[in-house]
């Protein structure tokens, strides 16, 4: 008869980590949220740019300054930006999960994924705040009407 | 991969198209989205820069591709909601053919609203 291995009193209680960590659920909660706010900012942007008034027609770059120069409008696109980009990153990550079977295909996808998208952010970022809508010595007629007054 | 001679539950119906519809939906917004950043990003080079690349956006063509991107979008859009709601109510995955349906009706009456608009706006005159 063999006698049942008894803890030692003092060994202090550790709990083992059955998974990875839960990035996973975070991620499965993010695809949600996201998307229930991103519904309302895509919507709103292309109400905006495609329904009112002249629609695609209207766009131009003082379309652009006029829409910039307000802090709404800033915001709104900066939300957009990283919530679209990340929600859409993390989509494409699965489907490469999904689909790229050899270990170093994968890897690589998702490089390539995880750079694109740290630049494109990067980028959109700075345009949404270093943009000037009375761009310098730009011919009047391309800037918005208030460029004028100054 | 094993075959399934006819559906099952979820295999080759309702359930399993708007996976793949989903799926394609939102590959497909995330590479415009990419080229979409770059091209907005030409207001920082100069005025006359971003306005000959916009300017390719109200052509037939594109304003064909910009209907179908939108389409795209509302798809994905109303999907994903059938998608949360189905992971959140208690009753949603018995709902979830019939939620499809919905998804179908309010993409219709979406893309009713916004054709004509948008159809009138790229082949109008202006
Ligand atoms: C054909 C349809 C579209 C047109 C004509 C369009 C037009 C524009 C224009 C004119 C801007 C400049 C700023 C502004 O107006 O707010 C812009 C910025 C932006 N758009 Fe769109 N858009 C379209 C579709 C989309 C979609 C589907 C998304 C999201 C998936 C999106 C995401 C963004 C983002 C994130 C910015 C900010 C870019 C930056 O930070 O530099 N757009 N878009
Ligand atoms: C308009 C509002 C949007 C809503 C309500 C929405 C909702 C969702 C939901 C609920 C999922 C499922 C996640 C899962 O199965 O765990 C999903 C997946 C996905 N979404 Fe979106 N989304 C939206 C916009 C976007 C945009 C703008 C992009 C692209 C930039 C995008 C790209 C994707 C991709 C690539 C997937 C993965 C599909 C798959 O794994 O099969 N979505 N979306």
């Amino acid at each position: 008869m063999t006698t049942p291995a008894i803890a030692d009193p003092r060994t202090r209680y550790s709990r083992r980590k059955a998974t990875r960590g839960n990035y996973e659920l975070y991620s499965w909660v993010f695809m949600r949220a996201s998307g229930a706010i991103l519904i309302i900012l895509i919507f709103g942007h292309l109400f905006v740019n495609l329904m009112v008034g002249k629609g695609v027609h209207a766009i131009d770059f003082a379309f652009v300054g006029g829409k910039w120069s307000n802090p709404v409008w800033q915001i709104w696109d900066l939300l957009m930006l990283w919530l679209a980009m990340i929600h859409g990153t993390n989509g494409v990550r699965t489907v490469i999960n999904d689909y790229a079977q050899r270990d170093l295909l994968r890897l690589w996808l998702k490089i390539l994924l995880y750079a694109a998208t740290i630049v494109v952010v990067t980028l959109g970022t700075l345009v949404i705040f270093t943009f000037e809508p009375c761009h310098a010595g730009a011919d009047p007629s391309t800037v918005a009407s208030f460029c004028q007054a100054r | 991969m094993p075959s399934a001679p006819t559906g099952t539950l979820y295999r080759g119906r309702e359930g399993m198209w708007s996976w793949v519809a989903h799926r394609v939906t939102g590959v497909l917004i995330f590479f415009f989205l990419l080229v979409h950043i770059l091209d907005t990003a030409l207001v920082r080079v100069s005025p006359e820069a971003y306005n000959a690349v916009i300017g390719t956006y109200k052509t037939p063509i594109m304003g064909l591709g910009e209907a179908g991107l939108v389409a795209a979008i509302v798809f994905h859009a109303f999907n994903g909601i059938r998608i949360i709601l189905v992971d959140f109510l208690a009753k949603g995955p018995r709902y979830q053919r019939v939620m499809l349906w919905v998804v179908v009706g309010l993409f219709v009456v979406t893309m009713a609203g916004f054709l004509p608009r948008h159809l009138g706006n790229v082949f109008g005159d202006h």
